[in-house]
């Protein structure tokens, strides 16, 4: 009751205010329901048995949960899961070490025409990869990598050059310059001066491009389906996209393994969002 | 902090010199450690892209390999184009991009507006409208296609929700689209435009809108529209408080807060924002391919589909290779006046 005694224009503006919030809290939760709708088909239904499951039911609650289609999807998708990680771990790792040493120089170490150099690098990451597949392609098959998970590594690690030098290029361009004049008084050359003082530096942006690569090359669909012809060698989302118009496969199982598939990424999002978030824009914002 | 000026700039003027001199071979230092990404990229994107465009003049249109320059070495550009099939890539992709990015802006910005009040729980409702980014494609292709599925899906919902029966009650018939089965053109724009211009009569693909793209694009922009969000919110960080409260000052409403001052503050962002999306747009391949593939009469095809098809299951090299290279002449369209601009702010 302490409020009667504020004065009246005050408690007036304050109502007002708290009445908009109020209709802006309505607007966000019915967006909130829009981007959680699918995530509740694909849970309900993933949950469902067999017998219980239909497209004609889609939207209504399992009559009683079953974990038989997360089971079967699993089964289904642990070996593509497995490749999607033998894939994934090597080609974030080296890709983000390649990034920082060529952001580091790109940023540290420029000579004449390193800009123009890093751009014709930089279109790199924008190019349709259509262009490229057949000569690709042709190129595994030579060197004995088509339709393997190291040939796969091989073309991430390549086509995540450009995008890893950006991000590091980048963040580097933010370290003080001071931190390399002081090194070199002490007599350390360029790699040392990489290897002790700018790696060690450059953990976060580590931490922000090794999230961004894993989610990245995890969901990726165009080189896993096309270098990769054998099933049993391909990554996780060709295995989905195969699950999803088998027309032996329960519906249930589609949906749970579209939640398997989706989950390390996932996973990552909830655990570590600030990161992917800093990564989204550190990719975009700045050419 | 108190050292006199002069001596500051002696200091940096040595620290300077030592830096230009110790400099000289650290510059091929850097230049020989970078040689490695450059050679591969040089390799597998220019020397890939020139092959993918000597093949598109060639006469390899099976899979018996022919490499013997086609005459005239564009003929196959000119059938390209003259492939009703790739007509309707051409329709798909410009009414795609744009219905896909009006609302993917508009909504990620509405969504950065709306955050900005700062309500009670706004960062769980940033990291839901953003978590769809952090999914594969496929994944999101996989979802939508059964809530579009027109059957069930999102029409159970409409009977749910009882707007059947209120159509019906006012003697109308129910809502019940085809979404994704439905090739259907919306709004014949051939008409009109062979009012306008004879030629385009002859025109062999429908111009307007197919409405099974309808369901493709929405469900690109549940994915997509948390990252415009999340460039607005970058954005809007960047202007202070004082800039809202000079025009709070002035009268400005709410309203007009945003109208007059903030959003023309965003135009940046907004350019960034449209030229990202209209490159993945332009690209768009997992998610129509999973979601309703080519899709009746091509109603849903992309170029992206028609060269992955061409080139792997129809082994029409040169063919899809032209495709290719037409997409990539686009890309590059909207992709390097960008580059250039940013690297000429540096």
């Amino acid at each position: 009751m302490a409020t009667i005694q504020t004065a009246l224009p005050a408690q007036k503006s304050r109502r007002r205010v708290s009445w908009a919030s109020g209709l802006v809290w309505i607007a966000l939760v019915f967006a909130a329901l829009f981007y959680l709708m699918p995530v509740y088909v694909m849970v309900i239904n993933g949950l469902k048995d067999a017998t219980n499951v239909s497209v004609a039911t889609m939207w209504n609650l399992p009559d009683r949960l079953s974990g038989g289609g997360f089971g079967e999807a699993a089964r289904r998708l642990w070996p593509n899961m497995r490749n999607s990680f033998f894939m994934v771990i090597p080609a974030t790792v080296i890709s983000a070490f390649l990034g920082s040493l060529n952001g580091c120089l790109l940023s540290k170490w420029k000579f004449r025409g390193s800009d123009v150099l890093f751009t014709i690098l930089l279109f790199g990451f924008f190019i349709p990869y259509q262009v490229i597949l057949l000569p690709l392609v042709r190129f595994l098959q030579l060197i004995g990598l088509y339709g393997t998970v190291p040939g796969l590594v091989l073309v991430h690690v390549i086509y995540g050059l450009p995008i890893t030098t950006l991000m590091f290029r980048n963040y580097f361009a933010g370290v003080p310059t001071e931190l390399i004049e002081a090194a070199r008084v002490d007599g350390a050359g360029l790699l040392r001066i990489f290897t002790r003082v700018m790696l060690p530096l450059s953990i976060p942006a580590y931490v922000v491009v090794a999230i961004f690569q894993f989610t990245n090359i995890w969901n990726d669909f165009i080189f896993g389906v096309t270098v990769v012809p054998n099933p049993a060698a391909q990554p996780i989302t060709i295995a989905l996209y195969n699950l999803s118009g088998s027309f032996s496969v329960d519906w249930n199982v589609v949906m749970a393994g579209a939640l398997v598939a989706a989950l390390p990424t996932a996973l990552v999002y909830v655990f570590l969002g600030r990161y992917f978030v800093r990564g989204l824009l550190a990719g975009s914002v700045k050419g | 902090m108190t050292t006199p000026p002069l001596i500051k700039q002696e200091v940096a003027g040595h620290a300077a010199a030592r830096h230009r001199r110790a400099l000289i071979p650290e510059r091929a230092q850097s230049f020989l450690l970078l040689l490695p990404s450059f050679v591969a990229i040089a390799i597998f994107v220019y020397v890939f892209i020139a092959i993918t465009f000597y093949i598109s003049i060639s006469n390899w249109r099976t899979l018996k390999v022919d490499l013997s320059v086609r005459q005239p070495p564009f003929a196959t550009y000119a059938e390209l184009f003259a492939l009703p099939r790739f007509q309707a890539d051409l329709r798909n992709t410009v009414v795609f991009t744009i219905t896909f990015i009006v609302l993917a802006t508009l909504l990620g910005l509405a969504l950065a507006i709306l955050l900005d009040r700062k309500v009670l729980g706004h960062t769980a409702f940033r990291n839901i409208f953003l978590f769809p980014y952090a999914l594969s494609f496929v994944v999101t292709g996989v979802a939508w296609r059964w809530i579009f599925n027109p059957e069930t899906g999102i029409n159970l919902l409409f009977n749910a929700l009882g707007v059947n029966a209120a159509l019906a009650q006012a003697g109308l018939p129910p809502l019940k689209p085809g979404w994704t089965t439905d090739p259907t053109i919306a709004l014949k724009i051939n008409d009109l435009l062979a009012a306008v211009w004879p030629g385009a009569a002859s025109l062999q693909v429908k111009l307007g809108i197919p409405v099974a793209l309808i369901p493709v694009a929405i469900a690109a922009t549940w994915q997509l529209s948390g990252f415009v969000m999340a460039m607005y919110i970058g954005g809007m960080a960047t202007i202070s408080d004082e800039v809202r409260e000079a025009a709070r000052i002035d009268g400005a409403t709410e309203w007009q807060v945003y109208r007059r001052v903030i959003i023309p503050m965003l135009n940046p962002v907004t350019i960034v924002v449209v030229v990202l999306l209209l490159h993945t747009s332009l690209k768009i391949f997992d998610l129509v391919f999973t979601m309703s593939g080519v899709g009746p009469g091509f109603a849903t095809d992309m170029p992206a589909i028609f060269v992955f098809e061409t080139m792997f299951k129809a082994t029409r090299y040169n063919l899809a290779s032209a495709a290719a290279i037409f997409m990539l002449v686009v890309v590059g369209l909207v992709i390097i006046p960008y580059l250039a601009r940013s690297l000429r702010e540096e």
